[in-house]
């Protein structure tokens, strides 16, 4: 008997230190890792609604659209057709949502032509394109082209 | 043992028949909130984007915006997006030169000297949102992930900043922000893109190059793109399934 309780006592006690071993894990375990963690995957689902979370600044030129119809509609059967307004513009969520009120900022309207305009090799056929150097001398582009209709009416009569 | 058969029942019953967001959804009704329930279904999206080489000009708008969206370092080589020009000279055409003044940021300026007969073209990078990213696998801690509708995005509250990753993207589309210490990469703009938006870049660029795509969408002109444009995406010996399509993409970029 007392041979056989001195056995039983020795796996009584590894099983014990392995039985808070194991609970102390999945205490440490059960804290540390987050409740939504693993429902959709090996992450965190709030982390989607974490990366949603962020606000934009580009409104899109659909809600440009909404205020300034005439320039956006002119603007759309231009040659400038595939550029959004904050393309140039820069971004303007805010002033869409009417947190901020003054007008977006004037553009330098040579640098801001020629980020696109400059006569570089590498640009689609077609792409217009001036060597600054020998075209517009010292103007400003707006001098002669209306950006939201570039094309200078001359042969047509008809801008577009 | 709070809990009884009923609501273990209840609780097994409510993951079997609602797994993922329909789950998440129902709490959000349950707890007389339903205003709050997730309303965007990222399983019946799979997003994508469409980069037409061929209309790329190197303004550098896509990299400009995507800095401005998404809160960018203003730091050199730091970015979600960059457009990289490749010239293939003629005498040399097995080593093209490849310039990237700070990612395109401040657009290029014109080569000089640049002998007849060279090739030169615009291509833009990013992160090609992977359908098996190696950057995912090697995340110990599930800091970043593939998410439901396709876009790989990286938990901040979780990452270590062991930059594992980093070293895992075949792409070079990671870094490490040096605010937060944490992994930074392209995330399609999801704030965008799960309320209807386009991406910054897209939104940006002048020329139409960069389109957003959902490729679980019927109605996508995505579809009617890779019909009639010859597309291709960057490193597919790596079987990552890239999810940036390029049309009229050469040879030589890497």
């Amino acid at each position: 008997m007392g041979r056989e309780t001195r056995y039983y006592g020795h796996l009584i006690r590894v099983a014990v230190v392995f039985g808070l071993g194991f609970l102390a894990f999945v205490i440490i375990r059960h804290s540390l890792v987050p409740t939504d963690f693993g429902v959709y995957g090996f992450y965190r689902a709030g982390a989607l609604d974490d990366a949603r979370a962020l606000p934009i600044s580009f409104a899109g030129r659909d809600v440009c659209e909404v205020c300034h119809v005439a320039v956006v509609e002119s603007q759309k059967e231009s040659r400038h057709t595939r550029v959004s307004c904050e393309s140039c513009h820069g971004p303007l969520a805010k002033h869409a949502s009417g947190e901020f009120n003054p007008k977006p900022k004037t553009l330098h309207p040579r640098e801001l032509c020629l980020s696109c305009h400059v006569k570089m090799a590498g640009k689609y056929d077609g792409f217009p394109q001036v060597d600054p150097a020998d075209h517009g001398g010292d103007f400003a582009c707006t001098a002669c082209h209306q950006p939201h209709q570039p094309k200078i009416a001359m042969e047509t009569g008809k801008k577009k | 043992m709070d809990q009884d058969r009923r609501s273990f029942l209840t609780g097994a019953g409510k993951f079997i028949m609602l797994t993922g967001a329909a789950s998440l959804a129902w709490d959000a009704v349950l707890n007389g909130t339903p205003d709050q329930a997730p309303n965007y279904d990222a399983t019946a999206h799979w997003w994508a984007m469409t980069i037409d080489v061929d209309r790329c000009i190197g303004s550098g708008n896509c990299v400009r915006a995507c800095k401005i969206e998404n809160n960018v370092p203003d730091e050199p080589g730091m970015f979600r997006t960059w457009v990289e020009r490749y010239q293939i000279r003629p005498d040399d055409p097995e080593h093209p030169i490849v310039d990237s003044p700070n990612g395109g940021h401040d657009g290029f300026a014109p080569i000089k000297d640049l002998p007849p007969g060279t090739k030169v073209f615009f291509v833009p990078k990013m992160c090609n949102h992977c359908v098996h990213s190696p950057c995912v696998q090697v995340c110990p801690v599930g800091a970043t992930f593939e998410s439901p509708d396709g876009v790989v995005l990286v938990d901040k509250s979780r990452c270590l900043g062991c930059r594992y990753c980093v070293q895992a993207c075949p792409y070079g589309c990671r870094y490490i922000d040096p605010r937060t210490h944490t992994v930074d990469k392209c995330t399609l703009c999801y704030h965008r893109i799960t309320q209807g938006l386009t991406t910054a870049c897209a939104e940006a660029c002048p020329t139409g190059a960069r389109r957003l795509a959902d490729l679980k969408s019927p109605k996508d002109p995505v579809h009617e793109f890779m019909r009639t444009h010859k597309v291709h995406v960057l490193k597919p010996q790596l079987a990552t399934r890239p999810k940036v399509y390029y049309n009229a993409l050469d040879g030589a970029v890497r």
